[in-house]
């Protein structure tokens, strides 16, 4: 049984996003990364936006695999955005000396999007019908919204 | 609730321990920030037990201050192949496995008292307090 399989990895025209929303065991987070590297290269997705909003903590484990996701996307063409970070994880994550390296981290999704739009333009988001039916809470790409 | 073993056995019990502390600090009256602190060190200090001794505990108790403050401390120990130079060990960015060496110093940094000793016959033990 692969744990990691719980967490969604959902296509938003070209960003793959990853929301995060258990307290994962390494397990996890190494078949995470896995599935995450090989759907971008599945789908060539140009972004790729993990929403750390519900995770209560990120020790140097989940910290390297942020760095490592966004290390390796970034050799295939794609960028990284951390979205969510909870003020008392981040401020945890500084002085446990980690610096999350080559990643881009933003408040939230709808911010995370602009920057990945942004960064390759908006007529590349050609969108997957049938995936975005699937969503439910991404009303649209121009308008990604959380549901509460 | 004033104290209590937690065993480290798989790679699981990582995340038990993590969760059991926070609950823990949340009943010992700790803010968020804290708990989130104190969680941190013990997925650090766990790991390593998993990482590099195979197996041991984790003891999670309330503790007082001479100045009638209250906290928590936390006692890791394992009877592993200890370490070797704590010294380097305790550095920022030492690591003997494929890990960032942050583990050590960064719960030194989250804590308010850290002690460490280890031989390779007896393994090692950190103990770690948070005060309030
Ligand atoms: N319980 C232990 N038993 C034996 N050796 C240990 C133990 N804990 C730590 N060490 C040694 O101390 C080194 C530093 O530990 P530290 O947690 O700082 O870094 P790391 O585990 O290598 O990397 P990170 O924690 O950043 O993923 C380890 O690489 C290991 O050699
Ligand atoms: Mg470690």
């Amino acid at each position: 049984m692969n744990g990691a399989q719980r967490i969604p990895i959902l296509k938003v025209g070209r960003v793959l996003v990853v929301p995060v929303q258990v307290d994962m065991d390494d397990q996890t987070v190494i078949g995470l990364q896995e599935r995450i590297l090989s759907e971008l290269e599945r789908t060539g997705a140009r972004g790729v936006l993990i929403d750390i909003s519900l995770l209560e903590m990120v020790d140097s484990f989940i910290g390297r695999m942020l760095s490592d996701i966004a290390a390796m996307a970034r050799v295939m063409d794609a960028r990284t955005v951390v979205v969510g970070i909870q003020p008392a994880v981040a401020i945890t994550l500084v002085e446990l000396g980690l610096e999350l390296r080559g990643v881009d981290t933003v408040l939230n999704v709808d911010e995370g999007i602009k920057l990945l739009r942004d960064e390759f333009g908006a007529d590349d988001d050609e969108r997957d019908e049938e995936e975005a039916e699937l969503q439910g809470e991404w009303h649209s790409f121009g308008e990604p919204r959380h549901q509460a | 609730m004033e104290s209590r073993a937690i065993r480290l056995e798989s790679e699981h019990d990582i995340v038990v321990a993590r969760g059991e502390v926070r609950a823990m600090a949340v009943a010992l009256g700790f803010g968020l920030i804290d708990q989130t602190r104190l969680a941190t060190v013990a997925s650090e200090l766990a790991r390593n037990i998993i990482k590099y001794a195979g197996r041991g505990r984790v003891i999670a108790q309330a503790a007082e201050h001479a100045d009638g403050r209250t906290g928590m401390r936390l006692i890791f120990e394992d009877s592993g192949g200890g370490i070797p130079n704590i010294e380097a060990a305790m550095r920022d960015g030492f690591s003997t496995g494929r890990g960032l060496g942050q583990g050590l110093p960064g719960s030194r940094r989250l804590a308010h008292e850290f002690q460490i000793e280890s031989s390779p016959a007896r393994g090692t033990r950190v103990t770690v307090v948070r005060w309030r």
